[in-house]
This record gives structure tokens, C-alpha cells and sequence, in this order.
């Protein structure tokens, strides 16, 4: 296809930033309203479980257009969703918490721990991210990889399980998320969805 | 229809919160950028000129008695940063939809076990009554906290009149139910079964604390705020202070409340701000009062009845205040 690979990909990347640079502006022009860190974690939470279901995309796009220019970006887009889940994190743990009560925090409240597993799921697959370490990690490259799918499931818990009252957004991206891990499913067969499972050689 | 002739005894609000002075002081933060990027908090670049204290002015008496002299939170944010579902669950949906609800003419039904059950009008139910201005914490279940002061009447003056007999152990409360003005009444994933409902014990409803509010920062209140008669019971978290009611009834049974119906185990009953009986979620040893700064957060200790324990906490004596939270 004639699509120029390096204008989509500056596209994306643009893209990508955008929800950041508007945080940033936002946080300049002190726009934020007058609970900003409570707005502020709550945005690059919520940006970063957007960006993992972008990432997620990829696949179906890429099959349901027949261009492989989608793939060109996934590394990209997946880092991303890691930089905002990192940021939303130290936001958390900054502006919110204060880094005071640690211990009751990631231990009693299952929000918390919904999402800190999820984040120690995205941290091997940030640093294994590289194409060296493609290369080194070879077939385990991908069974590894598929730790994305329990990782954006934990996500949704973690989002699901921090509700008060109404949870039509949950169900939108509970929809969205079945949606994209279905249709692997359905594609590749359900036993594509477990993670760390590397197949025999063929 | 608030408006009411002015006692002689009454200050006017321009003499006790110079609304100049204070938009003043708005608009002198407003060009504090630095200084929020520098750690003195996040102040606000809208321009408090353009967000005068609306509706109409009512007349009070200033009690300085039943007043914080803390700093008030700005008018701003008290009325663009609420938590009213049924307008949506962001803080800003209320003050972007709450329009949709009509408050003029508005009634209250009144019934249950008291000798002077009916429908009253709004006007009929203030009209004996002198406003005041209590200037009170709010302490929010979320952990943050505002300083607000409101205008309206006791509900130790208002209740009585309508007699609740000796069966009344408990007032329950009400707010609208309306889909067409209310917008997140609509919703069909929300686990709220409306209308929203609150209640008291009676002890609880006729302390001197327990408010009837019609009016902030001297004027009427906004619709996102609970237009147009909102509850305001200080030492139990925002919840409890139920907006926009239609109905109070007197009851023998303790009520059930609408967050207790949703999640019991988080929300109960009685819902006095205590530092020591943690959210199941998060802590509630401190609170944010706002405005907060995001490098500087305004962090404060909870207070145990947000730090109203001389006037309330013998309602409580001899009840475990960890079960009965
Ligand atoms: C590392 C551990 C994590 C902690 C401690 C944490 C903490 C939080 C907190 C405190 C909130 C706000 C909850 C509230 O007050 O209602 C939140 C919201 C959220 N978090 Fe996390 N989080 C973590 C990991 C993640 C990860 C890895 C993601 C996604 C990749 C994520 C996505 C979200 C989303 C989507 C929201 C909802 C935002 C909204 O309300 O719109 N979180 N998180």
C-alpha cells in the first residue's frame, strides 16, 4: 500500500503525546480544578488502559486492512501505554497517597492490588521491548508477550473495582476489551490467549 | 421566593464576605502561574470575574457561633466540583447539567409519624424562619473537604413544625426523582436504585449543627449545590447531606440510605467522619481541602466528627463507632 510509513508513524507518536501535553498545559494554565492530583492520576490512568487497548488493536486492524504499517507502531503505542501507567503510578503515589500508608495501600485494597499486578505484568514487557531482546528471546519472545492479555484483564478489575455507584465507562471498555481478546480467540484459537506458553516447533 | 425582608438585626452578606475583596483575591491568584509551578499550589487562570456568586441575595444573620473561621473554599470551586449522580459521576457533570432540573415551583412532601403531614411549598416552609449563615466543614467520604458557608435555617426550628409524634424515631429524606431532568437517572449501568434517600436518627436531625440550607455564599443556591433545600449534617460525611428534596417523612424504623443499599460494607448508616475506620478503598486519616495544590497538596489530619465532637459526639456514647460507621 502507498500509505508513507514514516508520516504514520510521527502521526502516532503525536497522537500518543497528546493526552500528556494536555495534562502539561492543563497543569500550567492551572486548569487542573482544585483537586489537580486526584484529576491528574485519574487522566493518565485512564490514558494509559486507552493506549493498551490501542496496542491491542493492532492485530485485527492490520488483518482486517491487509497493511502491515499497523505493526510498524505497536512497539510505540505499547510503550506509551507503560509511560502513562508508570506516570500514573508515581501520580498515585505522589498526589495521593503521599507516599504515606504504604503497607494497608498495596496490601488491603483490591483496586490497588488489581492494578499494581497489572503494572508488574507491563514492566518485562517494557523491557523486553527492544529488538535485541526480540532476538534473544526468540520464540519466548511472543508466549511472553501475551502477558499483555491477563495485564489489560487486571486493568479492567482494577477499573471496574474503584466504581462508586455507576459503571456504564466500565462496561464500554469491558465490551471493547472481551471484544479484542475474543476475537484473537476466535482467529487463533483460545489457546493463543495463555500467556508464556511456547508451542512446539513446528 | 427565598427573599425574605431583612431582619434588623441582620448583617447583609456584603458586610461579612465583601464579595469585592474576594473576586479580588481571585483574580490576583489567577496570574500566580509561577508561583503554582513553583510549588504555592494550582490556582486557577479562569478569571473569577467571569463567575460572580450567583442567584438571588438573600438576607441572613451571621452566627459566628456555629462558624469556622478556617478559609472559606472559593466559590468557584464549590459550585464547578460536586459529587451529585445524579447528574453524572464526574466532578464536573453536576455544574454542566444540573440546569436541567426545574427548581421554581418546588414542593415538599411531608408525611409519616407527625400530626402535620402534607405538600408544602418552598415558601411555606421557609417563610417563619430567619436565615443564618453557618460557615461548616464538609468532609467528603473521598477524603477531601471544603470550607462553605451556607445559608439557611435549623432543622431543630424546622422539623417541629410539623409535629412528629412520639412513634418518630427516625427522618428519612428524599431527593427528586426525575429521568427528564436528571440525566444520570437514565443511566442503565448505574447500581443506584433512585430516587436517592437518606435518613437520620431524630436525635441526630434536631442537634444544633443539623442545617437546612437554601443559599451559599450569601445568595441562593446553585442547582449543582442541591437546589433548592438541601441538608447539611457537618460531622458526617457529604453523602449524608442529602440536595434537592422533595420528601421527609418520620418513621419508626431506621431507613434504609442509598449508599448502604449499594455497598454496605463501605457505607453505613451513621457515616460520622472518623479518622480511625478506614474505606475499605482508601484511608480516611487525612483529607485534601481543597483548593489543593499538585505540588503542594493541602493536606490536613481528619478529624474524629469532623472536629464537631463537642456538639455531637454524646449522640454517640456507648455505640461502637467501628460497627456502627
Ligand atoms: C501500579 C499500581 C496502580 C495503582 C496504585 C493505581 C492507582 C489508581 C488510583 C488511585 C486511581 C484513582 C481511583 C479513584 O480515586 O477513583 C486509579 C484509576 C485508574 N487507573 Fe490505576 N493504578 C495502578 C495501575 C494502573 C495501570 C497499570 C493502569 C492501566 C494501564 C491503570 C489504569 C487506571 C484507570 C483506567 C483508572 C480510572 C481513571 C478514571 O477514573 O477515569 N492503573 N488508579
Amino acid at each position: 500500500m502507498a500509505i508513507p510509513l514514516l508520516p504514520f508513524r510521527i502521526l502516532v507518536f503525536v497522537l500518543s503525546c497528546m493526552p500528556f501535553a494536555l495534562l502539561v498545559l492543563d497543569i500550567v494554565t492551572g486548569s487542573l480544578g482544585p483537586d489537580p492530583g486526584q484529576t491528574v492520576t485519574e487522566a493518565l490512568g485512564l490514558s494509559a488502559l486507552q493506549l493498551m487497548i490501542a496496542t491491542l488493536f493492532i492485530t485485527p486492524l492490520a488483518r482486517w486492512t491487509h497493511w502491515s504499517g499497523w505493526i510498524k507502531v505497536r512497539r510505540m503505542l505499547g510503550l506509551f501505554a507503560f509511560f502513562y501507567a508508570s506516570l500514573h503510578l508515581m501520580a498515585f503515589l505522589q498526589f495521593i497517597l503521599g507516599w504515606g500508608d504504604l503497607w494497608a495501600t498495596f496490601t488491603k485494597r483490591p483496586y490497588i492490588i488489581f492494578g499494581s499486578l497489572a503494572f508488574l505484568l507491563l514492566i518485562p514487557l517494557a523491557a523486553t521491548s527492544t529488538k535485541a531482546m526480540m532476538r534473544r528471546l526468540g520464540r519466548q519472545w511472543k508466549p511472553l508477550h501475551r502477558l499483555v492479555y491477563p495485564a489489560v484483564a487486571l486493568v479492567w478489575l482494577h477499573f471496574l473495582f474503584q466504581a462508586r455507584s455507576d459503571i456504564t465507562e466500565m462496561v464500554v471498555y469491558g465490551l471493547v476489551v472481551a471484544f479484542l481478546l475474543g476475537v484473537r480467540g476466535y482467529w487463533f484459537g483460545w489457546r493463543s490467549l495463555v500467556p508464556l506458553r511456547i508451542p512446539k516447533r513446528a | 421566593m427565598l427573599i425574605k425582608k431583612r431582619p434588623s438585626w441582620a448583617l447583609s452578606h456584603s458586610e461579612i464576605t465583601p464579595e469585592s475583596v474576594y473576586l479580588d483575591r481571585r483574580r490576583f491568584m489567577g496570574g500566580l502561574v509561577a508561583a503554582a509551578l513553583a510549588g504555592a499550589g494550582v490556582p486557577r487562570l479562569v478569571d473569577a470575574a467571569a463567575l460572580p456568586v450567583q442567584g438571588e441575595s438573600l438576607d441572613y444573620a451571621a452566627m459566628p457561633g456555629f462558624s469556622t473561621e478556617e478559609e472559606k473554599t472559593p466559590y468557584e470551586d464549590v459550585t464547578r466540583y460536586n459529587n451529585f449522580y445524579e447528574f453524572g459521576t464526574d466532578k464536573g457533570d453536576p455544574a454542566k447539567y444540573a440546569d436541567e432540573m426545574s427548581v421554581d415551583p418546588w414542593s415538599v412532601t411531608v408525611e409519616g409519624e407527625c400530626g402535620k403531614p402534607g405538600t408544602y411549598g418552598l415558601e411555606d416552609l421557609v417563610r417563619p424562619h430567619d436565615y443564618q449563615e453557618r460557615i461548616y466543614r464538609l468532609r467528603c467520604v473521598e477524603a477531601w473537604s471544603m470550607v462553605v458557608p451556607w445559608i439557611g435555617i435549623p432543622l431543630a426550628d424546622l422539623l417541629p413544625r410539623f409535629e412528629p409524634n412520639s412513634r418518630a424515631k427516625y427522618v428519612y429524606f428524599e431527593t427528586l426523582y426525575d429521568p427528564d431532568q436528571m440525566r444520570a437517572q437514565r443511566s442503565l449501568f448505574s447500581t443506584i436504585d433512585w430516587p436517592y434517600q437518606e435518613g437520620l436518627r431524630m436525635d441526630e436531625a434536631m442537634n444544633e449543627l443539623s442545617f437546612m440550607a437554601v443559599g451559599l455564599y450569601g445568595k441562593t443556591l446553585p442547582k449543582q449545590n442541591g437546589a433548592p433545600m438541601r441538608l447539611v449534617v457537618p460531622w458526617k460525611y457529604g453523602f449524608k447531606s442529602i440536595k434537592s428534596i422533595v420528601k421527609i417523612r418520620f418513621q419508626e424504623e431506621r431507613p434504609k440510605t442509598t449508599w448502604e443499599m449499594i455497598a454496605p460494607q463501605e457505607y453505613g448508616f451513621y457515616a460520622n467522619v472518623n479518622p480511625e475506620v478506614d474505606h475499605p478503598r482508601w484511608s480516611q486519616k487525612r483529607e485534601r481541602r481543597l483548593p489543593s495544590g499538585l505540588l503542594s497538596p493541602n493536606w490536613i489530619e481528619t478529624r474524629k466528627f469532623n472536629g464537631y465532637g463537642d456538639q455531637v459526639a454524646h449522640l454517640y456514647k456507648g455505640m461502637d463507632l467501628t460497627k456502627y460507621y
